[in-house]
């Protein structure tokens, strides 16, 4: 009898015309075998005289030679001082507070010095400007060790002198002042009172000067709106902390929307208390943290957004406006509407709509509702840049009227759309200068590439809100030959003064009024009591008021240009990698997308039913990689080919996404050249284009951490509920602790009847715990790079990322729901019955493997659960993971033999292997792989070898120094003294650690809140890690 | 400085204060020699006592000034004949000098102001407090003839008897010993030998066994065989594992170091205090090897070992020599006393190696536990050349870890965990391990 069995080989065979299955018919293996190569040349080898005894022999010896000589021990020299600084004691770090203010990125933070070498970035928790430190501030340090920087002043691509440089450069700026020709400034925004100051010492000096402030991400409308408005040229300040009801129409505000900087402040407003939390309505195109957070998010193209916003402003303030919304939409922007109204002033509304007239009509809203979220004291300063500005200089520049250009934190060849425009330009001028840590792009277009140091390397002074003052200081002596474009400045304006000196003079003279200069270094921030006069950014005059028409005349023009033609791309930055002058940073390179779990890429975001159309599809392969279509994307005729495509639920029909800053080719390794160069698009300096589409051939290779994306109905993953059911009934209702049978009885699993195992008795001493409370988490991804920065945690690279050998310790799972809401797919799981039919489990959940179209979505941050009763110290037959008393799961690196038992029987998936050794080796060319860059390192935890495994240690080297500290100085250790990396770097108060033990503790009274849950409780394992169950605002007015 | 080693006396140990004592004998014979030579051989009788004299020098002069050398401040022998010799200035001007020499140099006393300018311009200290006697004492001091070298090595001989000695007679007793043995051993052959004759001479036969030769016996049974064969895998493995075991451990490790930096002369003779050097082991998780400037505090006058301090091993010239490794290296000037050459650090060898993955903190145990250096690091003071005491493994550490009690005393921390703990156990006092100093990740992270 003939068998009809079929066996499979690989999931290949599921495709009709695999390639792959093809040749496997044809050859065992898909690649030749590479004897040859292998065994190099076949005369050598059969005229060789070594017989294969012969050969055993030298093996045999060598090995017993390499063995014994292994024996010997090295000899390690140490080098002291000769001099040892007063403020260094090895061993002991230093922490200096400064400022981040990279022309993208501001932020007052605090850097962790340890030997005189910055490691690690913190929140300075004194600030009052700004949130805390994002993942790319986080991930700054590591830049300052980039084994690419430019070493020192260079011509023509050739070193030379400072001293040189000076020579030159002043005698060509004379020259060029004497011919009476122009001298143009383009700089990234400073927002720095002394910078300012420099500026106009150097236009006085040199006459014909032209200063053009260059932001590669323009926020020009809602500058122009707001000058308009309130006649300064800044960015309104909100504090989403007061907020009850925030509609949002396209605005990013957690992500880096204005500057961004506004999570922490919407995080408060976002755990429920007495009641209460703040309503968050977003409509958007491209699913963005923003909507990922929101308690109703309407997708909607940028066109219907506008019209949107339009029509809001309507309901809100009065008049008509004409256009028809979808109903959904409309809908939805009549009842954002009404609870705006009912909010009041605790009403704010945000837009993100690169248009003037978006931007005023968002104002004049806020300034109906006389909100109290917007801060009118103190307006946004870090974002000056001019798009008319630019692009007359570049006009200018082409038509060969610019005798000098020189440039200072912006890299336009790679950030302009017209950058050949630009490039010819450049090469019109007679002197061009550019000041970069990189031979960027467009530093290695100019004659002169000036070395610039890190801002960890330099002084400086930053006014991040109006009256809102940071200082930058150095924390480390330069460590190459470099000088930074404001003792530039001084230098070329014959001033003999340092930079830090003028800033010290400008300082005492004109902000400080009379405080101390050395308690503002330390503070690192300094509240002026009123603004400065001199501080008023250099505006050109533009003519924006012709733009603004009267309040009502702006919503109707708005609802005019609501036009659109096919496909519609909004451009957006990532969380990872902001504007792409940190591409370099293999951080932020492996740091997967908050949204899309996507490393190492950017994408085209294509809505469901777009990628139907379009014939785009993302499938999962053999090896569980993420693999996805090309898509050729033209805007205006400028093409990009080969975008990747990724099907994003959520993004709105007839819209597309595509993240700026990659697709870098200069200044940076072969690995981090990743995906495409979006600002080729970015035409006239707006983020909406229409757009054509058309699918390409081949398939793209993505590194996708996370490919499971529902929850499958299991609701105890991440517990969640409405506000109202959350104040009405019950703890049990909706945060019940599970059952398991015992002799028939329901017991919950976390009573002793039901333990595997006899308790042990933690009362005693310190018992940590860490929760993390997923209303305030908007899944930002800042503690995952500190995480990476204070446990040493290694870059895999894009590869072995696809192989899902990511090595982060702490990772923030994206769920998407299947249905309209989780609780729809928890209803749907509950009413299965039988395998078949409409209602059979078999095609149910099938169905429930894909998101909605427009899903809601939860984030959860998880790290090892240290497990009171861990699954993982059980199994491993070395006793290389055990538990301690203060709660903490152990991992003994040296003892691990690498079984990777544990992480099988782990059931969180927060064990991490290294399958490689990841440190000083050629494979994985990252910053652990050259001496500049280990000294990132930190050295009081241990890099790991190959062949173990790692994973959150609860930062015990933190938790022991904690506790060693308060040993010595004899007393007992105060709530909050104890912080993991995470904990630390989470400003949005979503990451609470602590001493349960201490019953006056935060993270004790957490530990008894009704909210907590533990991540799979019904496990059993006692986890030291707790969740606070997610509430959202459901309530419509 | 002198001071304040005495001072530390209270810190050292037995030990050293042992040491201290010999040398306060060796200073007290010495002194006596002196008051000898004054006594008979003083030319300029006065009214100064030079024995008072020699305290106040060593109090307050001593940190600038130095009887034969210049250094901060002149070379101050014979000062009062030299400067009415030469200057014609007398006594007077001398007190008025060291009470106030800031004032007359600003006065604008002609040979102030000479001297002010010939030493960079640095002032010298006022002594207000030094009263005529006191000055006159010092000077009665200064006056004193230089005391003849060899004097200091004599008396110091005779209190210190060369150790070698010992080693010589036990060399002599063993060689004794040995050659008792070989005689009597030799007498016992000739014995035998001549029994031997007698027994022949007599008609005696002596019986000479001829078995089976021993090896052959052993080869046939099966059962020596067995154990001998499981004798020698034991053994072999015993010290194979021995052999693997120590692999790693440098217990004794004894590096030759770039300068020959003598433990034995800092922390023994002089009874300096390890953490005036090796400060961080205060606060940090390294002991920290002391940066050149904390080696300058002290020899920037110390220019050169006393005569005593010599040994059969080492001469005076080769420590001095090491003395001037150290300037070259901090880029001192002796000459010139100031620092005028390019620093070079020294390149130690490190003798304490702990593998990167085992935490160790030097102030949790320095500190907070107060356990001595010597604890871990051995009579560190009676080394001549430092060396690795302990073994540093694991074990070892465990060990300590499971004897040594937790000093909880006076310490807030401790209070309340201390309390509830040794309720748990049932003891007075928490040993390290009971307190969780055996969990892995407290040093392995």
């Amino acid at each position: 009898m003939s068998s009809n069995k079929k066996y499979w080989k690989s999931v290949e065979e599921l495709n009709e015309n695999s390639s792959i299955v093809e040749a496997l018919k044809q050859n065992e293996f898909v690649e030749e075998i590479p004897t040859d190569e292998f065994l190099g040349d076949k005369s050598t080898l059969e005229a060789s005289s070594t017989t294969r005894r012969d050969f055993l022999k030298y093996v045999g010896f060598s090995t017993a030679a390499a063995s014994l000589a292994a024996c010997e021990g090295p000899v390690i020299k140490s080098i002291p001082y000769v001099v040892q600084p007063e403020e260094i004691i090895p061993g002991v770090a230093n922490y200096y507070a400064t400022t981040i203010a990279d022309g993208f990125d501001f932020a007052s933070v605090l850097v962790k010095t340890r030997e005189g070498r910055p490691i690690k970035i913190e929140n300075n928790t004194m600030a009052t400007t700004k949130g805390g430190a994002n993942a790319r501030v986080n991930a700054s340090v590591l830049g300052l060790y980039d084994s690419l920087r430019v070493q020192g002043p260079k011509k023509d691509g050739k070193s030379i002198s400072w001293s040189t440089f000076d020579l030159e450069t002043n005698q060509k700026l004379t020259d060029l002042m004497n011919a009476g020709k122009e001298i143009v400034l383009l700089t990234q925004t400073f927002a720095s009172p002394s910078t300012s100051k420099l500026i106009s010492n150097f236009k006085e000096k040199y006459g014909n000067v032209r200063h053009v402030v260059y932001d590669a991400v323009s926020e020009s409308a809602a500058l122009d709106a707001y000058q308009a408005k309130y006649g300064e040229r800044a960015l309104a300040n909100y504090d989403f902390s007061k907020a009850s009801t925030i509609v949002s129409v396209g605005a990013d505000f957690l992500g880096d929307w204005q500057g961004g900087g506004f999570d922490s402040g919407y995080a408060k407003g976002r755990v429920p208390q007495e009641g209460k939390m703040s309503r968050h309505i977003q409509i958007e195109a491209n699913m963005s943290l923003t909507g990922a957070n929101a308690d109703k998010r309407v997708p909607a193209t940028p066109s219907q957004q506008k019209l949107a916003l339009a029509k809001l402003y309507s309901y809100v303030v009065g008049g008509s406006v004409s256009g028809d919304l979808p109903k959904q939409i409309d809908d939805a922007v009549r009842k954002a509407a009404s609870q705006l109204k009912e909010a009041g002033s605790n009403g704010v509304v945000v837009t993100g709509i690169q248009d003037v007239n978006a931007q005023t009509v968002a104002l004049e809203i806020n300034a109906y509702l006389s909100s109290k979220v917007f801060d009118k004291s103190a307006p946004i300063k870090t974002r000056q840049g001019n798009d008319a500005d630019v692009a007359t200089l570049v006009a200018d520049m082409k038509a060969g009227k610019v005798g000098a250009i020189i440039m200072s934190g912006v890299n336009p060849l790679y950030t302009l759309p017209n950058a050949n425009d630009f490039a010819e330009g450049l090469k019109k001028t007679e002197l061009s200068i550019a000041f970069s840590m990189k031979a960027d792009e467009t530093a290695s277009a100019t004659q002169y590439i000036a070395a610039a140091p890190h801002y960890l390397e330099s002084w400086g002074d930053v006014e991040l809100k109006k009256g809102h003052y940071g200082l930058t200081q150095p924390t480390i002596r330069p460590l190459f030959d470099t000088r930074q474009f404001q003792d530039a400045l001084l230098k070329w304006t014959g001033n003999d003064m340092s930079y830090h000196d003028f800033i010290k003079d400008n300082w005492n003279t004109g902000i400080l009024g009379g405080n101390s200069f050395n308690k503002a270094l330390h503070d690192g921030i300094y509240v002026g009591a009123m603004p400065t006069l001199e501080n008023t950014p250099e505006t050109t005059e533009t003519n924006t008021s012709e733009a603004v028409a009267s309040s009502g005349d702006a919503a109707r023009a708005l609802a005019s240009s609501a036009k659109s033609e096919g496909l519609e791309l909004t451009l957006y930055t990532k969380v990872g990698m902001g504007d792409g002058q940190q591409a370099n940073n293999p951080w932020l390179q492996e740091f997967p997308d908050p949204l899309t779990r996507v490393s190492w890429d950017n994408y085209l975001t294509v809505s469901t039913a777009d990628a139907k159309q379009l014939n785009l599809k993302n499938w999962h392969v053999a090896n569980g990689g993420l693999n996805g279509s090309y898509a050729n994307v033209t805007v205006n005729g400028v093409t990009i080919k080969n975008v990747p495509v990724i099907i994003q639920p959520g993004q709105a029909n007839g819209s597309v996404g595509l993240s700026l800053g990659y697709g870098r080719t200069a200044g940076l390794k072969d690995e981090m050249k990743t995906g495409v160069n979006a600002y080729a698009l970015y035409q006239n300096f707006n983020t909406v284009q229409n757009v054509s589409v058309t699918a390409a051939s081949g398939e793209h290779e993505f590194a996708c951490v996370q490919l499971q994306n529902t929850l499958m109905g299991r609701g105890d993953i991440i517990k969640e509920t409405t506000l109202e059911i959350f104040n009405t009934k019950d703890k049990d209702y909706w945060n019940a602790i599970p059952v398991v049978s015992l002799n028939h009885v329901e017991t919950p699993v976390t009573s002793p009847d039901v333990d595997l195992w006899d308790e042990f008795d933690r009362s005693i001493g310190h018992h940590f715990n860490l929760s993390i409370d997923l209303n305030a988490c908007t899944g930002c991804g800042a503690c995952v790079i500190a995480c990476h920065a204070e446990n040493n945690v290694p870059v895999v690279g894009k590869s072995e990322i696809r192989r899902s050998r990511d090595m982060h310790w702490l990772r923030i799972d994206r769920y998407y729901s299947s249905e309209d809401t989780f609780e729809g797919d928890d209803t749907k799981k509950e009413n299965f019955s039988g395998l078949f039919g409409d209602n059979g489990s078999l095609g149910g959940f099938n169905e429930m493997e894909s998101p909605a179209d427009n899903p809601q979505v939860a984030f959860q941050p998880v790290m090892c659960q240290h497990c009171n009763h861990a699954p993982c110290e059980t199994v491993c037959p070395v006793a290389a993971t055990s538990h301690g008393r203060q709660g903490q799961n152990h991992m003994a690196y040296n003892r691990c033999v690498g079984t990777r038992y544990c992480a099988n029987n782990c059931p969180y998936k927060v064990r991490r292997f290294n399958w490689f050794l990841y440190s000083e080796n050629d494979e994985f060319d990252y910053h652990m792989n050259d001496d500049l860059g280990r000294m990132v390192l930190n050295p009081d935890v241990v890099v790991r070898s190959r062949g173990v495994m790692e994973k959150c240690s609860m930062c015990i080297q933190k938790t022991q120094k904690t506790i060693l500290d308060a040993k010595r100085d004899g007393r007992e250790i105060k709530d909050g003294e104890f912080q993991t990396a995470c904990s630390s770097a989470c400003s949005n108060g979503a990451m609470t650690f602590g001493d349960i033990n201490d019953k006056e503790s935060k993270v004790a009274k957490l530990k008894e809140d009704n909210r907590m849950y533990h991540l799979l409780e019904s496990v059993g394992t006692k986890p030291n890690v707790m969740y606070q169950t997610k509430v959202r605002n459901t309530t419509e007015a | 400085m002198k001071k304040s080693y005495q001072s530390l006396e209270d810190n050292s140990t037995n030990n050293m204060k042992q040491v201290i004592h010999r040398k306060l004998t060796s200073k007290i014979l010495y002194l006596g020699f002196i008051i000898l030579l004054t006594l008979s051989t003083s030319l300029h009788a006065q009214e100064g006592d030079p024995i008072k004299g020699k305290a106040l020098f060593n109090t307050n002069c001593a940190a600038c000034h130095k009887l034969d050398k210049k250094m901060t401040g002149p070379a101050l022998r014979n000062i009062e004949q030299r400067l009415a010799d030469e200057q014609g200035l007398d006594r007077a001007w001398l007190t008025d000098w060291i009470h106030n020499s800031a004032g007359m140099v600003k006065a604008g006393d002609a040979y102030a102001v000479k001297i002010f300018n010939e030493y960079n311009g640095t002032a010298m200290t006022a002594f207000p407090q030094l009263s005529d006697q006191d000055i006159s004492d010092i000077l009665a001091y200064t006056a004193e003839e230089a005391a003849p070298a060899e004097t200091g090595t004599a008396t110091v001989g005779g209190v210190n008897p060369n150790p070698s000695t010992d080693t010589t007679s036990n060399k002599l007793i063993l060689g004794a010993l040995a050659l008792l043995f070989g005689l009597l051993a030799m007498a016992l052959v000739l014995v035998r030998r001549t029994l031997n004759r007698f027994a022949e001479a007599k008609g005696v036969e002596v019986a000479s066994q001829k078995g089976v030769p021993i090896w052959k016996a052993f080869v046939q049974n099966q059962f020596l065989v067995l154990v001998t064969a499981i004798f020698f895998l034991l053994a072999s493995g015993y010290f194979v594992y021995g052999y693997f075991m120590q692999v790693g451990v440098d217990q004794g490790y004894m590096p030759v170091q770039p300068i020959h930096y003598s433990h034995k002369i800092h922390a023994g003779d002089n009874g300096i205090d390890c953490k005036y050097c090796h400060s961080s082991a205060r606060v940090s998780k390294t002991s920290g090897i002391p940066s050149l400037n904390v080696c300058m505090n002290c020899h920037k006058s110390i220019t050169e070992v006393a005569e005593s301090t010599a040994t059969e091993e080492f001469s005076k010239e080769f420590y001095d020599g090491e003395i001037q490794k150290l300037y070259a290296a901090a880029g001192w000037n002796d000459a010139e006393q100031k620092y005028s050459g390019t620093p070079q650090p020294v390149k130690w060898v490190r003798i304490h190696n702990l593998p990167d993955f085992a935490y160790f903190n030097h102030s949790q145990h320095v500190t907070v536990g107060g356990i001595e250096c010597q604890t871990c690091h051995g009579p560190v003071e009676e080394m001549e050349v430092m060396y690795q005491f302990s073994s540093l493994t694991m074990g070892w550490c465990i060990n300590c870890h499971r004897e040594t009690n937790v000093k909880v005393e006076d310490n807030a921390y401790y209070t309340k965990i201390h309390e509830q703990l040794s309720k748990k156990y049932g003891v007075d006092k928490l040993t390290v391990a009971q307190m969780g100093g055996l969990e892995c990740g407290k040093c392995h992270y």
